[in-house]
């Protein structure tokens, strides 16, 4: 889970990072009285910036300077409601201006392929990191960094030097990276990235920004319901995750239904392959619901995914293994009438592609319910093929 | 022979006495698995009976192994205990422990995973949030159906469950030596690279299957290992070409961020080391049987 900044930033806050004061803002009258408060305290200024979950905002115009109330109104009202690559700016933390010596780069993130963790620290700061990553990678530290011995003094110290960042600056970046650390660890996060990381003119340094990602995961030992995000997530998702439902809402016409994240990911490839020879239909979503295919999931499932009003037909694509076809069938067979009794009539054709264990039994469970709107089709490519001829077929109607 | 799990492994499983451990082990003994015991500390001293068979439970798996000389764990811990649970398999220097938990977080893996490399790598760690492995014909460790395919010449490695089923049942007439499900996870104890190896050090084994997703460049990695180091023929599938950027798709491992990881890449990759990639699973199983019968 990505966190919005002013989100990162309280978690830096609570494991003793230091950031700029200021908070959130969600109506420009608010972002007007939290530039009040911070000015009557005595700071010279304040930031607006725009809290979305993508980079380069600056860029966009997502932050603005303001040297009174007045003007954090006027710039809060320009910047609520932006479009930034695709994200509607609803929210605003109005922050205290900072007088900025130097800019630098100090992250904790996990690195798979050498399954371990890893910090980078640059003196190069403030700039997109992708960029100097490219451009000049001997000024981006990479240091490895044990789970078992994490990060003590020794290794703060470390990392701020490998990055090259200038002496004075070092004591108060290592430490503000040991706690950096116990934010990556005590949060359970996979990446918490400062940039910049700068030096005030009064030598204080200080996190200026926080992108913080969570491990799901995790999500078991913390208290993770303030993070939650509902003006971001796709309604049918939402309503898939309260029923505990693994989907993800796509832009096709098929929707797909199967068992397994891998046999799913192969689904809607096979299925948009396949709609390449039907004018471009393309996969509604991922579901994966799992080993079981139980009557209920299999109708939360079917309601969720014939909830997408751009849905034209359903592919279920079920391998029985240990769930044997027989009981997957008997639970498609139940969905059925299971929405039916909820008053969801199911009129979109749907080609179910049962294999693997019991298939024959399965597949004749399923013949003789005779369900007009269900057809069977023997393998996984002929199935993704028929579904995405009736997607067409139902969408050229 | 097959590899890492043979007709001789002596298994103890991990949280045996909890629904999944139960529901597995049962599976396992009607498969012909000899499931020699199992651990709780909360149950030492207690049977457990699977598929009508009363099977030990030990306080540790150091207990176990000294009683049953076991040398496999399968472990169905859930995952607040997970880590604990494999800590404690690689204190106990077990050869072998499959971990079939999902759901792991991804600092408890990276923690055991350090503590097993800090402990000399005496236990292999297969998983976490995998299917395990199968031998068919001979012992089967985790969740893989026994019943869809056939003991033969084929292995397999895979990150993904149901795509492994189905590579199996589709190829159930040409038969398989070892089918090992590696997981999805962005942290996993044996790699692509390691089954390739031993698939190719395996007399038993004839060719290779290697399933693999988006996310992490794992698949990039093992056809640089296939370039320099595999003589025997490697047939591949990806997933997820159509996945979104960003979004997590099952799997922890799932997800694109950025360039880096797609299904696209890995193909090519692939690809360029003359390994033959399908473009469905039964694309994919028809390239194999090609193979096999052509020998």
């Amino acid at each position: 889970m990505d966190l919005f900044e002013y989100q990162g930033k309280q978690l830096f806050a609570d494991h003793g990072v230091p950031i700029q004061q200021g908070r959130v803002a969600t109506t420009a009258q608010d972002a007007r009285a939290a530039a009040a408060e911070l000015i009557a305290a005595g700071k010279p200024g304040v930031v607006i910036k725009a809290q979305v979950k993508a980079g380069g905002r600056g860029k966009a115009g997502g932050v603005k300077l303001a040297r009174d109330p007045d003007e954090a109104q006027a710039k809060a009202e320009a910047i609520l409601g932006m479009d930034i690559k695709g994200h509607i700016v609803h929210s605003v933390l109005v922050a205290e201006d900072i007088d900025i010596a130097q800019e630098y780069y100090l992250s904790f993130l996990l690195d798979r392929a050498e399954r371990t963790f890893l910090s980078m620290c640059s003196v190069e700061g403030g700039v997109e990191i992708e960029e100097v990553a490219r451009t000049k990678p001997e000024a981006l530290a990479k240091i490895p960094v044990s789970p078992l011995t994490g990060v003590d003094a020794a290794k703060a110290a470390e990392i701020v030097a490998a990055g090259r960042l200038p002496e004075e600056a070092r004591p108060g970046a290592a430490e503000l990276a040991e706690r950096l650390w116990a934010v990556f660890t005590g949060e359970d996060a996979t990446l918490v990235e400062v940039n910049p990381l700068v030096l005030t003119g009064d030598g204080r340094v200080i996190a200026l920004d926080a992108k913080v990602t969570l491990d799901d995961n995790a999500a078991f030992r913390h208290d993770v319901s303030q993070f939650a995000d509902p003006g971001a997530a796709d309604p049918l998702e939402m309503r898939a995750k309260e029923k505990h439902l693994n989907y993800v809402k796509l832009d096709g016409q098929v929707g797909i239904i199967g068992n397994g994240a891998g046999l799913v990911m192969s689904t809607l490839d096979v299925v948009a392959y396949a709609g390449e020879e039907f004018g471009g239909v393309r996969p509604a979503n991922f579901l994966d619901i799992g080993g079981g295919a139980s009557a209920e999931v299999m109708a939360n499932g079917l309601e969720i995914v014939l909830a997408d009003p751009s849905v034209r037909s359903v592919l279920v694509n079920v391998f029985g293994g240990i769930t044997s076809c027989d009981a997957v069938a008997n639970g498609i067979v139940s969905a059925i009438g299971m929405l039916g009794a909820r008053g969801e009539v199911v009129s979109h054709p749907i080609v179910v592609r049962l294999d693997g264990n019991n298939a024959a039994e399965g597949r004749r469970i399923l013949d003789a319910a005779e369900i007009p709107v269900v057809e069977q089709v023997g393998s996984m490519d002929d199935a993704a093929r028929r579904a995405a001829e009736l997607a067409a077929a139902a969408t050229g109607a | 022979m097959a590899i890492f799990l043979t007709g001789q492994s002596r298994i103890i499983i991990q949280g045996v006495t909890g629904s999944e451990g139960r529901r597995h082990g049962a599976r396992m003994l009607r498969a012909g698995t000899r499931v020699v015991g199992g651990t709780n500390p909360r149950k030492a001293g207690q049977t457990v009976e699977l598929a009508e068979t009363p099977v030990p439970v030990f306080g540790t798996v150091a207990e176990a192994m000294d009683a049953t000389g076991a040398d496999v764990s399968v472990i169905f811990v859930p995952h607040a205990g997970t880590k604990d649970a494999v800590i404690e398999a690689v204190d106990a220097a077990i050869p072998l422990a499959i971990v079939i938990t999902e759901g792991i977080p991804v600092h408890d893996t990276a923690e055991f995973w350090a503590y097993a490399c800090a402990h000399g790598n005496r236990t292999r760690i297969v998983g976490p949030n995998c299917p395990g492995v199968a031998s068919p014909g001979k012992s089967n460790a985790g969740i893989i159906p026994a019943d869809i395919t056939s003991e033969g010449r084929i292995g397999l490695v895979s990150k993904s469950g149901t795509l492994t089923y189905q590579m199996m049942y589709e190829l159930g007439d040409i038969g398989f030596s070892t089918a090992v499900g590696i997981g999805g996870d962005p942290i996993i104890g044996t790699t692509h690279i390691d089954c390739l190896q031993a698939f190719q050090d395996d007399p038993e084994t004839d060719a290779i299957v290697m399933i693999g997703e988006i996310g992490g460049d794992a698949e990039e990695r093992a056809a640089g290992y296939i370039e320099r180091h595999i003589g025997k023929p490697v047939v591949a599938y990806v997933a997820g070409f159509t996945a979104p950027e960003g979004k997590t798709m099952g799997h922890a491992g799932a997800i694109i961020s950025g360039s880096a990881g797609t299904a696209a890449a890995k193909k090519e990759a692939l690809e360029k080391v003359g390994v033959r990639v399908g473009r469905t699973p039964s694309g994919t199983a028809a390239l194999v049987r090609e193979i096999m019968l052509a020998r």
